[in-house]
């Protein structure tokens, strides 16, 4: 049993190891900018390990150093944050039901795009072991480059920098292709996706919005057509529909 | 130096601290609460269909377009990116992709004349 356990928390970080290296380069530059912006280097890591999130503390951070309010700073990351809820509210679906009030509570700390994109994509139920390794590590590359980032600016090659940067992409292609190629809907919902994404940065007035709100938007809408044209009726583990109530609690 | 950035930008280390506080609360409550609240499975085909087809909306979404501008020059994300695709159409690996679309983006880098 523990070593099982054991086993699944390798397995996590494992599989999160994609994860940590791109949000080596992402958070390198969150530890730039934030250290360019008038931050002192404690804040940024600070803000690296409390808050975990991407678009939220570059905005935060922003909305700190123009001296804004508070109500103002909680609004900004609610709406950026927005799609953690949906996310969140997908995951709760695939969790491990005999699982605690308390290590959900925990597990939820970690639940980044990245690291919801590859649990979802484990099959099966996942299990506490598994999700606290798959958020370890790209829990770690957060700080760490947070902190190279604040204090080691621009040693780094931009080159290598850069390149990087591209390791993050790469490993969400490999979790879209293979399942669009053998699914229709998923390789619809995605272009759609992609497609007002694309939307969104090209025009004008759009291209103000901010990448949470994209981001949102537009998976909101390929999700919904996806669900419209393809509904997903499973033969499901659980029998939803059974006649018999208060048996599934 | 840098202890006296936050200083000289006119903002004390309380209300940075204060910042960081309420964005970290209020990220933390957007992860936890749905997590924690909903325990039972969702009925309804409709919504379960759309909370399978998220990861992958929320994913392309991100990558497209910001993926083009990710790896320094055009023609080395390009090229990243396109080994990166084939390799994933053939079911490779996620640390394999990942790591080859690094790889080969900073190798592209490097040629003279290319970046």
């Amino acid at each position: 049993m523990t070593q099982s356990k054991r086993s699944l928390f390798l397995r996590g970080a494992r599989d999160g190891l994609p994860i940590c290296f791109g949000y080596l380069s992402v958070a390198f530059a969150y530890g730039i900018h934030s250290i360019e912006g008038g931050l002192p280097v404690w804040a940024a890591l600070t803000a690296s390990l409390t808050n975990f999130t991407s678009a939220g503390q570059v905005a935060g951070t922003d909305l700190i150093l123009a001296g804004a309010t508070l109500f103002e700073i909680a609004v900004t990351l609610f709406l950026i944050n927005l799609r953690y809820a949906l996310m969140s509210l997908s995951l709760s679906q695939k969790l491990d039901p005999g699982m605690s009030v308390l290590e959900r509570a925990a597990l939820a700390f970690g639940n980044t795009d990245e690291v919801f994109a590859v649990a979802m994509r484990r099959p099966g139920v996942l299990t506490t072991p598994y999700l606290a390794g798959l958020i370890f590590t790209p829990y770690v590359g957060w700080c760490l480059g947070t902190l190279f980032g604040a204090t080691a600016a621009g040693l780094m090659p931009a080159v290598v920098r850069s390149a990087l940067g591209l390791a993050i992409y790469g490993m969400f292609l490999a979790i879209i292709l293979p399942e669009a190629r053998a699914n229709r809907a998923v390789a619809l919902v995605a272009l759609v996706s992609a497609a007002v994404s694309c939307l969104f940065a090209c025009l004008p007035l759009l291209r103000r919005l901010s990448a949470g709100w994209v981001i949102i938007i537009a998976s909101v809408a390929a999700s919904s057509l996806g669900a419209f044209l393809f509904p997903i009726r499973e033969t499901s583990d659980e029998p939803d529909e059974a006649p018999q109530r208060g048996a599934a609690q | 130096m840098n202890q006296n950035a936050a200083l000289s930008a006119g903002i004390s280390t309380a209300s940075v601290l204060l910042g960081i506080a309420v964005m970290a609360v209020v990220t933390y409550l957007m992860r936890m609460l749905p997590l924690v609240l909903f325990r039972r499975r969702i009925r309804s085909v409709w919504l379960r269909s759309f909370l399978a087809y998220l990861p992958y909306a929320v994913l392309a979404a991100m990558t497209v377009p910001a993926a083009f501008f990710a790896g320094g020059s055009l023609p080395a994300t390009l090229a990243g990116l396109a080994v990166a695709g084939v390799m994933s159409w053939f079911r490779m690996g996620l640390f394999p992709v990942a790591a080859a679309a690094s790889t080969v983006a900073c190798l592209f880098s490097l040629i003279p004349g290319l970046s």
